[in-house]
């Protein structure tokens, strides 16, 4: 039988010591993590941009990625959206008693490939083993920080009547990987999760264009949501054309067996970029040189018709409300 | 059906056709009601209801089951969720129904009761031999769609030898329903858009009355906008013209007598009688009850469930939704003491009800 995560690992003595110096530091270690101080000294200074996300993905495996690199993309993704440099990072796992010790060996090297991919370095960490029940498999948390280029930084209630709305790709394609790996169903086509870091796209985009509004990845909630929260605190009206939407047919096809909505699956390598016209097609321009981007297109216009609210003009030409997502969205399966 | 087919069903081009013939014909106002929950949701979410000229008025009708399920009908499956020996099996969108006192079954579950969300009737089999020492209550809400399952579920339960699995038995009958909101002077209607699902079990036959009775048109109509609009413009047609038919626009799925054989077993173990609608009252024929032959999977029988009228829910406004006399918006509730998030009337609960969609889709 394959070896396992005991609750030795996380006492503190011995077994953990051989965990962390094998596995983690073997892994993700650099000089700032290996020195195993009680906290990594860092060089930081000016204005700093700074998040913090708990990974708490069902399955912990699925197309396209891991719970480890999806920490790393996340976190990433989310400091890399105020127009800063991400630099550091922390992790935190809560092991689940009884993991297959494959399974968190493969997870962290995902996530040392997802860190050297993205240029950031881990400097503090910490483990917990938990008994059997306490946590689904493997937590992790990872927090971020790095250096904010733009001033001012792009900020979700800054989005103005008359910008342009832009999304970097393909909508839906990693919230129906995780409910179709979920509920046991392979679909015909393949559809996979879009996990990946966007933060050398996004520098790249706010160096060359600082008139850049809002940056936001439409994660949990998917864009419906994220865009109901920008238009919330802008105060403004964003009128979505629901033909101009990009969405992969096999994800189109999968949600309509599932009764899903594609406008609120979580996504974790696009991002919506508000601007002002006059830039929205140079800012195109910029992310469709990156394979990250190479989807990205228009979706909507901000107005300043309803305020606060996300409006669909739909493939009828008729317009309807766009709200919130109430609850989880669950499959239906008959 | 292929999505790409589906896709045809939703052509803008053909749709902006079928609104400019439509505004060409319409004289004076035409007043519809779709009768299912589903009709509703398709009819706002592809943007339909802001393309419909003025004079379309356009009602939903009680065509969720969710939204007609009586008060009465609620407390009794929530005084059950109480009951120790009851494991109670239920389709996922009862959970959140509010009964007296804003109790629902989502609070019970939290509060220890033994709930289980199933996708199917026939997962409650399994479900009634996994626990042999619990009564497995199935709560039998719906229209003619689901009833025919429900049946055959017991048929099987009876073939296998399980004896402990009951049905609390609440279905209730479309076309009768429509007989009475036809017959309501209070109600003023020049056609029905009729359900798709429920047809294609029942046919189109039960709905001629509607023709010959009282001189209405009605069309049942497949769920894309494209059938929508062909139903709408088929109803003006007849109207300019004087005429009045029943006629089915969804002949992909809709066969001309429905499925037989679904009837059949659902006749077979139920039997017609009366029953509370919610906000409409009692109406004679309306529902489905247990044949004397199947009690033992009687779980009103079982513990002596009688459902009777009463006060309406204080504020809530269902009723004249459900009869098309008001709007949702019309209610003083609406999006204020009653939204999605803490309904106070299954309208607000259930994804196909009417308030539920107005408030999730509707602008301005
Ligand atoms: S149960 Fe069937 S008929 Fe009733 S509202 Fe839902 S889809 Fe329509
Ligand atoms: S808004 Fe709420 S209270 Fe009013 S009719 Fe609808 S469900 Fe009932």
């Amino acid at each position: 039988m394959s070896e396992k995560v005991l609750l030795d690992y996380g006492s503190g003595g011995r077994a953990s010591q051989r965990l962390i110096s094998q596995l983690f530091l073997g892994n993700l270690g650099n000089d700032e993590l290996n020195r195993l101080n009680d906290a990594a000294e860092l060089a930081v200074s000016g204005r700093v941009a700074m998040s913090t996300d708990s990974f708490t993905v069902d399955p912990i495996f699925f197309p396209g990625g891991n719970i480890g690199s999806l920490a790393v993309h996340g976190t990433v993704n989310d400091v890399a959206m105020m127009g800063a440099i991400p630099k550091y990072m922390t992790c935190a796992y809560i092991i689940e008693e009884g993991l297959p010790m494959d399974d968190l060996e493969v997870i962290v090297k995902s996530m040392a490939e997802a860190v050297e991919h993205a240029g950031v370095l881990i400097v503090s960490g910490d483990t917990k083993v938990v008994p059997k029940g306490a946590v689904d498999k493997i937590f992790i948390n990872t927090t971020g920080i790095g250096d904010i280029i733009v001033d001012p930084a792009p900020s979700g209630d800054s989005a103005r009547s008359g910008d342009a709305v832009l999304i970097s790709g393909t909508i839906g394609d990693h919230g129906l990987t995780i409910l179709g790996t979920r509920e046991g169903l392979d679909f015909e086509a393949e559809v996979k999760s879009d996990s990946a870091a966007l933060n050398h796209l996004l520098v790249r985009l706010v160096q060359e264009l600082p008139e850049v509004h809002v940056l936001r990845d439409p994660t949990r909630g998917g864009l419906a949501t994220t865009l109901n929260e920008i238009t919330t605190s802008s105060n403004v009206c964003c009128e979505l054309n629901e033909n101009a939407l990009p969405i992969r047919p096999e994800v189109k096809g999968g949600c309509s067996i599932l009764g899903l909505d594609p406008l609120y699956l979580a996504n974790e390598g696009k991002f919506i970029c508000i601007l002002p016209e006059a830039h929205a097609e140079q800012a195109l321009e910029i992310m469709r040189a990156d394979p990250l981007g190479q989807d990205a297109c228009r979706i909507g216009t901000m107005t300043d018709a309803n305020p606060g609210k996300v409006v669909l003009v739909t493939g009828l030409g008729g317009k309807r409300l766009l709200g919130m997502l109430e609850g989880e969205q669950l499959p239906r399966i008959c | 059906m292929s999505f790409e087919l589906l896709e045809k069903f939703r052509d803008p081009e053909l749709c902006r056709k079928l609104l400019d013939k439509m505004r060409g014909e319409l004289t004076d106002e035409l007043r519809f009601m779709e009768v299912c929950g589903t009709h509703t949701v398709a009819i706002f979410q592809s943007g339909l209801r802001s393309l419909l000229p003025e004079k379309i008025v356009h009602l939903s009708g009680p065509g969720c089951p969710v939204c007609v399920t009586h008060e009465s009908e609620v407390n009794a499956f929530l005084d059950l969720a109480g009951n120790e020996r009851v494991i109670l099996a239920t389709f996922g969108d009862l959970m959140r129904v509010p009964g007296e006192g804003r109790r629902n079954l989502k609070k019970a579950q939290a509060d220890g009761a033994r709930i289980k969300v199933v996708y199917s009737p026939f997962d409650t089999l399994k479900l009634a031999k996994e626990n042999p020492d619990a009564l497995v209550v199935f709560i039998g809400v719906g229209f003619e769609t689901t009833a025919p399952t429900i049946a055959g579920t017991m048929k099987m339960a009876r073939r296998q030898g399980i004896r402990n699995l009951r049905v609390l038995c609440f279905h209730k009958t479309v076309p009768t329903a429509l007989d009475a909101l036809l017959s309501d002077t209070a109600i003023n209607l020049d056609g029905f858009i009729l359900p798709g699902h429920v047809s294609a079990i029942i046919g189109t036959d039960p709905y001629d009355f509607i023709a010959e009775k009282y001189g209405k048109s009605a069309v049942v109509t497949g769920f894309e906008p494209l059938d929508i609009l062909q139903s709408l413009n088929q109803m003006i047609e007849w109207r300019n013209t004087g005429e009045a038919h029943v006629a089915n626009n969804y002949t992909r799925i809709v066969g001309e007598h429905g499925n037989p054989k679904a009837m059949e077993i659902m006749y077979e173990v139920f039997e017609p009688c009366d029953a509370l609608w919610r906000g409409i009252g009692m109406i004679p024929g309306s529902g489905l009850e247990i044949r004397p032959e199947w009690e033992e999977f009687d779980a009103k029988k079982e513990f002596g469930i009688v459902i009777t009228d009463g006060p309406a829910l204080k504020g809530c406004k269902c009723g004249d939704i459900l009869k098309g006399i008001k709007q949702p918006d019309e209610c003083p509730l609406f999006g204020k003491a009653c939204t999605p998030a803490d309904p106070v009337g299954p309208c607000m609960v259930s994804t196909e009800g009417s308030c539920a969609a107005y408030y999730k889709y509707k602008l301005d």
